[in-house]
């Protein structure tokens, strides 16, 4: 969607989804504003995954406990102490960082599978504190009810601000892959040996564009709470990772766009056929089954594929 | 202290037997993942199915002695053949795709079984006994133990050595152990590369099916166990070795003992201790304690 933006006239169609999505809310039901919010935090998530993932090619296999750190650090300083509550958002990300500056120190050594694994230990790690930790984190049962400063405590002006700082981290992450450390990025992941070569410090730039995604997970995490009011373990959960994961895999992990699509296909699969059936794993399965087969480049690659014949077309007829 | 020792002891076989049942999955896993390079995320989901199996035979037979014996040597039979369906009617057409996109499948294998088993068996917990002269415990030098977990500290040992065996002696083993070294060359001298994945795919899910056969007296089978095992079974195939079934027995023995140790210290944060073991590993060893196969 973002690809080869060279005019403000190709932003047209991004400019008229945003606008649709800031008149929605008042037009359209409680529930449907609610998956949208839903819909718009996971999007971040899976976006922030991506930066390292399909950008990178660095196998953050749980990034969820970014994410659940984020969210319970605001969750326990909203609940817990008397900060101002700004103080609470700045610290979600922050937190979330800090964490993955650590965990990502020790994976960086190694590559692959193996660093998927070593961080899905030390992620579990946490997970195991967090989910045995009742005084402190609550447990199992998690916080609920957590106290929001009056301007996002309806649910369409928490929509307004989620909506509102996706498409600042969105900018942000556009730049940020635009920028000379994304292209460095990519090149490490293309080949990076011969980044080695040239000079660049594969580990420590692999390091840094891991702290980027998940200080971008924390921020995911906290307007998840800013949307639930609640956290629980299950968002440090290794399942949730791997649908994070799964998300980038479905929309088109080579594409800035495609885990915004992912993260829509899987919210909206679960929530839809949800509300027919209880057994709404089996058909996601399916599903997914099906896109494997028929969709391997994931939903955004087929959609660039069906596209750009089109745009080809269009820029002959401005030839003649 | 006298109590304290017979509480390690006690603990100790624990933690060993249950050890003997990670080992069993993780082997299953690890051979997958050796000769076919995929991460199987439905692992658990089979284990789990063994279990609920084991839990449906156990009653067709009224919960005797016979249907425990039936349910365990059947059990993983049906297993194997639910996972050579998956193989030969989806798996096998995705061999030359990319590996995660063979993760992928796998995790949509997983959320298919774990519907699967909602619908048939439903969420209630089920368990089953073992047979009488299985339950209780005995008491060696003033520890008692129960009699199951030591049935399960011959059996784990039975496994590896039937599996090496069958990788050392057999001539599919043999085959297997090729294919997961170079599967060009396999295929170059006349072999068909795709039943051999599939024998491999169905051996390591049989062993799932059998894990979770065994492990069906000692817990209360419900639905959520795959989610808990795969990641055990990760990590410790993990630390051991990718593709290495001795690299599987010593995880599983790091893992279980940590566990049981871990209740014994700080029951609170059991959990945490094995997880924190494999971190330790990791560290000191990224590519795992043995030689793997990668």
């Amino acid at each position: 969607m973002f690809r080869g933006i060279t005019d403000l006239k190709s932003l047209w169609p991004i400019g008229a989804i945003f606008i649709i999505l800031l008149i929605l809310p008042p037009v359209l039901p409680r529930f449907y504003t609610y998956i949208l919010a839903l819909i718009f935090v996971t999007s971040l998530l899976a976006m922030s995954l991506n930066l390292v993932l399909g950008h990178g090619m660095i196998f953050q296999f749980h990034h969820g406990v970014f994410y659940g750190v984020g969210a319970y650090t605001v969750a326990l300083m909203l609940s817990k102490t008397s900060l101002p509550m700004w103080v609470g958002f700045v610290a979600g990300p922050i937190a979330a960082a800090v964490v993955g500056l650590l965990i990502g120190w020790f994976c960086v050594r190694l590559t692959r599978l193996y660093f998927g694994m070593l961080q899905i230990s030390l992620g579990s790690l946490i997970w195991a504190i967090v989910f045995r930790w009742y005084s402190f984190t609550g447990g199992d049962d998690g916080i609920h009810g957590i106290p929001m400063p009056p301007f996002i405590s309806s649910l369409n002006s928490a929509y307004y601000f989620i909506l509102i700082v996706l498409v600042i981290c969105m900018i942000l992450l556009y730049l940020i892959l635009k920028s000379p450390f994304g292209s460095t990025l990519e090149a490490i992941r293309d080949n990076p040996q011969r980044c080695e070569a040239v000079g660049v410090n594969v580990r420590r730039h692999q390091l840094k564009a891991i702290v980027i995604a998940t200080f971008f997970a924390g921020i995911a995490g906290v307007l998840f709470v800013v949307l639930e009011r609640s956290v629980f373990p299950d968002l440090l959960f290794w399942v949730l990772s791997l649908e994070i994961f799964i998300m980038c895999l479905l929309g088109g992990w080579f594409t800035f766009a495609g885990p915004i699509l992912g993260a829509a296909i899987m919210v909206a699969l679960r929530t839809f056929i949800g509300i027919f059936t209880e057994y709404w794993t089996l058909i996601l399965g399916v599903i997914l089954i099906l896109l494997i087969f028929f969709l391997p480049e994931g939903v955004m690659g087929y959609v660039l594929e069906i596209l750009k014949p089109q745009a080809r077309e269009v820029a002959e007829r401005k030839g003649e | 202290m006298g109590i304290d020792l017979a509480a390690l002891a006690s603990q100790l076989v624990v933690g060993l037997s249950r050890a003997m049942i990670l080992f069993i999955v993780c082997a299953g896993l690890s051979f997958v993942l050796g000769v076919l390079r995929v991460p199987n995320v439905a692992h658990g989901s089979l284990y789990m199915i063994g279990a609920f199996v084991a839990f449906s035979f156990f009653s067709l037979f009224g919960g005797s002695s016979a249907g425990f014996w039936l349910a365990l040597i059947l059990a993983p039979l049906v297993v194997a053949l639910v996972s050579l369906i998956a193989e030969r009617a989806l798996f096998c057409h995705l061999y030359e795709r990319e590996h995660l996109m063979l993760l992928l499948f796998t995790f949509a294998l997983m959320l298919i079984f774990g519907d699967l088993v909602k619908i048939i068996w439903g969420a209630e917990y089920r368990s089953i006994s073992a047979p009488p002269f299985l339950r209780g415990s005995v008491s060696i030098f003033g520890a008692s133990i129960p009699r199951y977990n030591l049935f399960l500290l011959i059996i784990g040992p039975l496994v590896a050595i039937g599996l090496w065996l069958f990788t050392n002696k057999t001539k599919m083993g043999k085959i297997s152990r090729a294919a997961a070294v170079d599967r060009e060359m396999v295929g170059l001298i006349g072999i068909n590369v795709s039943w051999v994945f599939a024998g491999a795919f169905v051996i390591g899910c049989c062993l799932a099916g059998l894990g979770g056969a065994l492990v069906a007296p000692t817990v209360s089978i419900t639905l959520g166990m795959d989610h808990t095992i795969i990641i055990e079974a990760f990590l410790i195939v993990t630390i051991g070795g990718l593709g290495n079934m001795w690299g599987a027995l010593v995880g599983s023995l790091i893992f279980g003992v940590t566990h049981s140790f871990g209740v014994l210290i700080w029951p609170q944060f059991a959990i945490v201790f094995p997880y924190a073991a494999v971190v330790i590993v990791l560290l000191l060893r990224p590519r795992g304690m043995l030689k793997s196969v990668w």
